[in-house]
């Protein structure tokens, strides 16, 4: 299977300081696969996912993001985001006064260069969102605004399962959930993979939203480098025991 | 996000065609008694009017220009025309009558194909007269009026002119308002008889063509008791390299139970002096909606006033001003609380950008009798970069302990963060500046009929295209 997602050697910098915060990060992600990035707080795994998405707040310094076969490493968040990238955001921002429905529709509107008429694309909108347990109303509610936190995530999955991207980076879109949120976050996330059959690269501390999945790799990320990487057995290996065994022997 | 959004030029070529004035009758440049002689006898003036436009000259010479506001120094009223009739002018209620290039303007403004959709009624002014105005027999019926003011003067509603014509704004109230008597012309009178219903909105639209001319349309408007009405007024003119002014003079009367919505959506030139005066009586339990977007002009100074005279009585104001390059917007409004348990609720939001300057100014005045009332005061500013200016000037004078009064005033940047987010979605940095600004106007935006939010969009759009670069 050829890699939709190829990371080589890549160095990350915060925009306006020196502090290098990821190391020489190597990740291959072959289209359509499952990956789980896990590490302990602090690792970089959100600073991971924000470079590859472009976030001006980081500065890559090294190596290369070759997206599709093209290279994307010093690209726009906009350009990423038309090659196929999305990101679900861990803290999704509020933007007031552009209701669900206006965003998405003008982001697929963006994506495909296609005009969508209003009453096909709510058709299309209200059923995703039946999937994801949102009560119609939320599709002319201010994006975000006043959503709960179990709330703003159903909005990023729904955003998701509209713009029907190649690859997903999920920012620890499990965290702060209760059980049934968690559940039906990880619906929405087979349905993705059901629908559009893309890959996914899930940041995650908790394993329960990937119980519906079938891992194909498990890279484990501590202080700006990979230090181990297997197969989804690791997932319950570090569920178990933590991940001290791997933190040990990559400093010995 | 290596690159910066940098700002070009605004194509607002959309609004800046304009036609020839050649043919135009004009008066001679200046203020002086004998052109507003003149005026009054082009207008066919009852005696009355024309003493009272007289008298208004001299209050007007009498009166210092305002001191505290932005500088209106480059209007040169010895240079100012003010009076412009344009060629073969008669007021006609068939569209087909029109001259053809004055027809052309209001056709590319949109303004016959949203009375065809969507409207009661329309009036169209061009320069200094009304060139149409035409009601929907339905709404006729119902016994409204619909008309300008230069045959209502004449006509059965005479003595209604007389009674309310600058009674609520007075030619000593400033110096414009001075002015506005001496010269008016042109505008709107509207009367909705008792318990009378408007489904759908009246609109006037004003167009000023000739350069280095004044606009002073007079909008009169009674809505009587327990009946409704939404009114919009919408204006724009193309761009001189001399000054223009607007001094237009708003009066409305709205009666027990009655509600009046008012709608303005502004885009003057860049070289337009707008200094309009507006201000509702508001009788028991009756109320006012001011909607206001306020897009165009060099210098501003707008401050729409509601007297809260019954008991009961009500008014919302809400507002979008939006200062881009070369201009200096002091908008805002007034409400004086003057009977029990009446209420205002003023929700605004400015935004600025290539260095223009935008003020926010409001007085609310509570009197001693006023008691049980409420005012809410919530203004937010948004600047777009370093060289803009937002200013937040509110006033309260509050003379009873009963009363319930609240303000918040925030200013702000766009966040970095939101812009990556909607980037991250797929849309250019461009459009998603774009998309937070319309987001932030959306309290007026949400107000509009469909059309006119469309056409503030446009708006917005237009003020923020830029090049990335």
């Amino acid at each position: 299977m050829s890699d939709i997602l190829q990371v080589k050697g890549l160095k990350v910098k915060l925009a306006d300081e020196d502090t290098e915060i990821l190391h020489g990060i190597d990740l291959n992600v072959g289209a359509g696969e499952v990956h789980v990035l896990m590490g302990p707080n602090g690792a970089g795994k959100s600073t991971l996912g924000s470079s590859l998405m472009g976030d001006p707040r980081y500065r890559i310094t090294d190596g290369k993001v070759i997206f599709d076969g093209q290279e994307i490493t010093h690209e726009t968040t906009d350009k990423i985001a038309k090659a196929g990238i999305f990101m679900s955001f861990q803290n999704p921002v509020e933007v007031p006064g552009v209701s669900v429905a206006n965003f998405i529709r003008t982001a697929v509107e963006n994506k495909t260069g296609e005009h969508i008429k209003a009453w096909d694309f709510m058709k299309d909108l209200k059923k995703t969102m039946r999937v994801l347990d949102m009560d119609p109303s939320y599709a002319e509610r201010d994006l975000n605004v006043g959503f709960s936190g179990g709330e703003k995530k159903k909005a990023e999955i729904l955003q998701l399962l509209m713009l029907k991207p190649q690859l997903a980076i999920l920012d620890e879109t499990d965290s702060g959930l209760d059980v049934d949120a968690v559940r039906t976050v990880s619906a929405g996330i087979e349905e993705y993979k059901k629908t559009v059959g893309g890959a996914l690269l899930i940041i995650t501390h908790a394993t329960r939203i990937l119980e519906s999945l079938k891992v194909d790799k498990t890279h484990i990320l501590a202080d700006g480098r990979i230090i181990a990487e297997g197969d989804a057995s690791m997932v319950d290996d570090i569920n178990e025991n933590g991940f001290e065994k791997y933190l040990n022997s990559s400093k010995s | 996000m290596k690159e910066k959004t940098q700002v070009a030029d605004i194509d607002r070529s959309m609004y800046d065609f304009r036609y020839s004035e050649d043919d135009a009758y004009k008066v001679d440049e200046g203020l002086t008694p004998e052109i507003v002689e003149q005026i009054s006898k082009e207008k066919n003036d009852p005696d009355w009017m024309r003493e009272f436009r007289l008298k208004s000259l001299e209050i007007y010479n009498q009166i210092p220009v305002p001191n505290w506001g932005p500088s209106i120094e480059g209007l040169d009223m010895d240079h100012i025309v003010t009076y412009v009739r344009p060629k073969d002018n008669k007021m006609e209620n068939d569209w087909d009558n029109v001259p053809t290039d004055i027809k052309d303007t209001f056709e590319k403004l949109g303004i016959p194909q949203a009375e065809r959709k969507s409207l009661a009624g329309v009036g169209a002014q061009y320069d200094s007269e009304l060139v149409y105005h035409n009601v929907k027999d339905s709404v006729a019926e119902k016994g409204v009026v619909y008309t300008d003011i230069e045959s209502a003067l004449h006509g059965p509603y005479a003595d209604m002119i007389h009674d309310h014509f600058m009674k609520l704004v007075p030619p000593t109230d400033h110096k414009f308002a001075a002015l506005h008597g001496a010269v008016w012309s042109g505008g709107s009178f509207v009367y909705v008889p008792k318990g009378v219903h408007l489904d759908f909105p009246l609109q006037s639209y004003f167009r000023l063509n000739a350069k280095g001319a004044g606009q002073f349309e007079h909008t009169l408007i009674i809505v009587d008791d327990d009946a409704y009405l939404h009114f919009i007024e919408g204006c724009s003119a193309p761009k001189y390299n001399v000054a223009n002014l607007h001094a237009g003079c708003v009066e409305l009367f709205i009666g027990k139970n009655a509600t009046l919505r008012y709608s303005t959506i502004e885009n003057w030139s860049k070289n337009m002096y707008n200094l309009n005066t507006k201000r509702a009586r508001v009788d028991e339990g009756g109320k006012v909606e001011w909607i206001s977007g306020s897009f165009g002009s060099h210098v501003s100074y707008l401050y729409p006033m509601s007297v809260l005279a019954g008991k009961g009585s009500r008014s919302e104001f809400t507002s979008v001003t939006f200062a881009g390059k070369g201009q200096n917007l002091d908008t805002g409004c007034k409400v004086v609380h003057a009977a029990p348990d009446t209420s205002s609720y003023v929700n605004t939001r400015s935004i600025s950008k290539d260095g223009g300057i935008s003020t926010f100014r409001s007085a609310v005045t509570i009197a001693e009798n006023a008691t049980g009332s409420k005012s809410s005061v919530s203004c937010q500013s948004l600047m777009l970069d370093d060289i803009s200016r937002s200013d937040t000037i509110p006033a309260m004078d509050i003379r009873t302990s009963d009363a319930d009064v609240g303000h918040e005033a925030k200013i702000g940047r766009i966040s970095d963060e939101v812009v990556f987010y909607l980037m991250s979605r797929g849309m250019s940095e461009e459009d998603a500046r774009a998309l937070i600004v319309s987001g932030f106007a959306d309290n007026v935006g949400k107000e509009l009929p469909l059309e006119y939010a469309v056409e503030m969009n446009n708006l917005i759009q237009l003020e923020m295209k830029g090049a990335i670069g």
